[in-house]
């Protein structure tokens, strides 16, 4: 009878064994970032000296200047009144509910976020689409990075570098990329195989190719990917704020654990609000970068 | 036609020798099937590969429209995209100018590619996000010519193929037949010599095709590029083509001057292409007249008699060193000879009857053929008889029937 146990329980390993592999890898990787935990936080100063700056700049810049600049970048990429309006509206109820300092932290990360995601995520996008082999190694660390819980990838990059932004950024950053990454992909695949043909027929070199027709063309599809990491940017912001990352997370954080509703409900808002503008400013400067799609229907 | 004949004399500026493309995972594996000589089918049923060429040998001579034709499937755009190696042949050998483009390495190929050939693609394949002068200009901006050199120069061509205006419109502001045009103007801009024209026209509606065709051929008087150009219409090919090819199932089965094709159709496939096609618009009457048989060329009016009596007819032409005269009936010469048997034969004598140009299309002269009781004499450019046309030569080329062989 003992010996088809198996079939009525899943065999196990034992719990001693369990153990040994958790203290391996435990001590494993608590060596490896004792070793290294210098050298690799070494390796990110540069980055984290670049966003205290930034963070500080912001912080330092009068209020109008600020509201000016956003609203003035709003119109520039959608020529829209309404638009530019709606960001000075907004900015102003934000500061005006004492929230300004903790916006212009949340709005620095995330703009060095969405950055370093966009710089790494288009070429390794790029980089997809031009092979399969790629492609079929990417994908599933991509599947990984977007369902793994935030807080498990969290644990070692904390073992690692501590409590502070560049664990923050780390994580953001994990988080929001993979959009950029499978839009890149996907929207250069998608490029019509006559246009890059004719492209090869008059001796446009790769390169040539890759900028002057799949690049511009999959940029719609970019675009959308690069929406889209900054909205989950933004939705990061609360997780990041447990491990140390100031701006408008942690009031969230306090007002879950103290239950203070209002709190909560305003710097909710500002995250919206925050959302709403950088989602409406990129598309709309998606849109009248593609003005040539104009006038498709009717050809 | 006088044209295909001049070519024939020149030098051969693309040979294909050889070329077999297989298709698949592993086509170099399963050549050895192919030169077994088993059937596009039976390979595929063995090996899942696709047979796509078989054992192509073409030469094209520099400055002529060679036409490759084909129904879908017979393989003529991929063959057409072996000339700059958008395809690479699974075995066989391309040259061009006596370069074997097969050994370019990529480096050169792309040269190769920007200099030497310009493409025209059926789906028109333009830049939709460039400017209609952008993508004229596209092929020397690849180039690395400057801006405004090439943007000058890409003007010129919108203009010549009837754009001007269009300069900053995007091409999905323009009609089908426009952008073919576009497609046209970026193939010319580069100064290739050699053009590659994959179905061009096809999806053009019909009438917007013959007025492209009429350009193209427009075009091609003066510039005298080399042209390949892929069809599956005959018609198209009849009227452009300096010479045909015509591939099925990949392989060729027939090659030559458009009058051959038609007169001569190698097999049942050609002839069945052959059967639908309008012969008093597709050949000249240089191609189905008659020799010359019934030419009186004598001097006095006794010869000329004598002449006329070696006739089946009794009528001839006469023909003196200016060329061709009239038309002189037996009896007409027989009154002149009772009056007077050593007279010299004039003009005189003659009825006036217009000869036909030995490059007129058929479909011209039908009318006068018809309202003739002569066969028309047939005259070239120098006013020289070189045949004669009668009704039922007419009647035997456009009836129905092949007219040859049955």
């Amino acid at each position: 009878m003992a010996d088809s146990g198996w079939l009525s329980e899943i065999p196990q390993l034992s719990r001693g064994e369990l153990r040994d592999i958790r203290k391996f890898l435990d001590t494993g990787y608590r060596e490896f970032s004792r070793e290294y935990g210098e050298m690799i936080e070494g390796f990110f100063d540069p980055l984290l000296s670049f966003l205290v700056w930034f963070e500080k700049l912001l912080l330092a810049t009068p209020w109008w200047l600020i509201i000016a600049i956003v609203a003035g970048l709003a119109y520039l990429s959608s020529r829209s009144w309404k638009l530019s309006l709606g960001v000075v509206i907004s900015f102003f109820l934000i500061g005006y509910f004492g929230m300004w300092d903790d916006t212009m932290r949340t709005m620095s990360i995330i703009l060095v976020c969405t950055l370093m995601a966009i710089a790494l995520g288009v070429p390794i996008g790029i980089a997809m689409a031009r092979s399969d082999r790629v492609q079929s190694v990417v994908t599933p660390l991509l599947d990984i990075m977007q369902t793994m819980p935030a807080f498990v990838y969290l644990i070692p990059v904390v073992m690692l570098l501590g409590i502070g932004k560049i664990p923050g950024v780390l994580a953001v950053v994990i988080y929001a990329i993979p959009p950029v990454i499978r839009l890149t992909n996907l929207g250069i695949r998608l490029v019509d195989k006559d246009v890059l043909e004719a492209a090869t027929a008059y001796g446009a070199s790769s390169v040539q190719r890759l900028m002057g027709v799949q690049l511009p063309l999959a940029m719609p599809t970019i675009m959308a990917g690069i929406n889209q990491t900054i909205m989950m940017a933004l939705s990061m912001v609360v997780i990041a704020s447990m491990i140390g990352v100031k701006g408008l997370g942690q009031p969230v954080l306090k007002s879950i654990t103290n239950q203070y509703f209002t709190l909560g409900l305003l710097n909710g808002l500002a995250i919206v609000a925050l959302a709403i503008i950088f989602d409406r400013v990129s598309q709309a400067y998606a849109k009248r970068s593609q003005r040539y799609l104009e006038g498709m229907d009717n050809g | 036609m006088a044209e295909a004949k001049m070519n024939t004399e020149q030098t051969a500026l693309i040979k294909i020798e050889g070329l077999y493309k297989l298709f698949g995972n592993n086509p170099k594996k399963f050549m050895p099937l192919v030169h077994a000589g088993k059937s596009k089918d039976e390979i595929l049923a063995e090996t899942g590969h696709t047979l796509g060429l078989k054992d192509i040998n073409l030469t094209i001579n520099k400055g002529e429209i060679f036409v490759i034709m084909g129904l879908s499937g017979s393989g003529k755009s991929t063959l057409i995209r072996h000339f700059n190696r958008l395809i690479d042949p699974t075995e066989g050998v391309i040259e061009v100018e006596g370069t074997d483009v097969m050994k370019l390495p990529q480096k050169e190929l792309e040269q190769f590619r920007r200099h030497k050939m310009s493409m025209v693609f059926q789906r028109f394949g333009l830049l939709p996000h460039k400017s209609v002068i952008d993508n004229v200009a596209y092929g020397l901006a690849i180039q690395g010519v400057s801006k405004s050199e090439s943007g000058a120069k890409a003007k010129e061509w919108l203009k010549a193929v009837g754009l001007a205006g269009y300069e900053d419109q995007y091409p999905a502001q323009l009609s089908g037949g426009q952008q073919q045009r576009v497609g046209l103007a970026r193939a010319l801009c580069t100064d290739a010599e050699i053009l590659l024209m994959d179905e061009a026209f096809s999806a053009l509606d019909p009438l917007i095709r013959s007025e492209m065709q009429d350009q193209l051929i427009e075009l091609q008087e003066q510039l005298h590029k080399t042209i390949i150009f892929i069809t599956h219409d005959l018609d198209e090919a009849l009227r452009i083509g300096d010479r045909i090819a015509i591939l099925k199932d990949g392989e060729m089965v027939q090659q030559g001057e458009p009058e051959d094709i038609l007169l001569h159709p190698a097999d049942d496939y050609v002839e069945a292409f052959v059967r639908d096609v309008n012969r008093a618009r597709a050949l000249t009457v240089e191609t189905v007249m008659k020799d010359p048989i019934c030419r009186i060329t004598a001097s006095t009016i006794e010869d000329a008699l004598k002449q006329m009596r070696g006739f089946k007819e009794d009528y001839g032409y006469y023909v003196n060193d200016e060329g061709y005269q009239g038309v002189v009936t037996e009896k007409k010469l027989q009154a002149a000879y009772d009056k007077d048997r050593q007279a010299a034969l004039t003009a005189e004598h003659c009825e006036a009857l217009d000869a036909i140009s030995q490059d007129a299309v058929l479909e011209t002269v039908i009318p006068d053929t018809l309202n003739s009781e002569y066969s028309l004499p047939v005259v070239d450019d120098e006013g020289e008889m070189t045949g004669q046309l009668s009704r039922s030569t007419l009647a035997e080329v456009l009836g129905n029937e092949e007219p040859r062989s049955r």
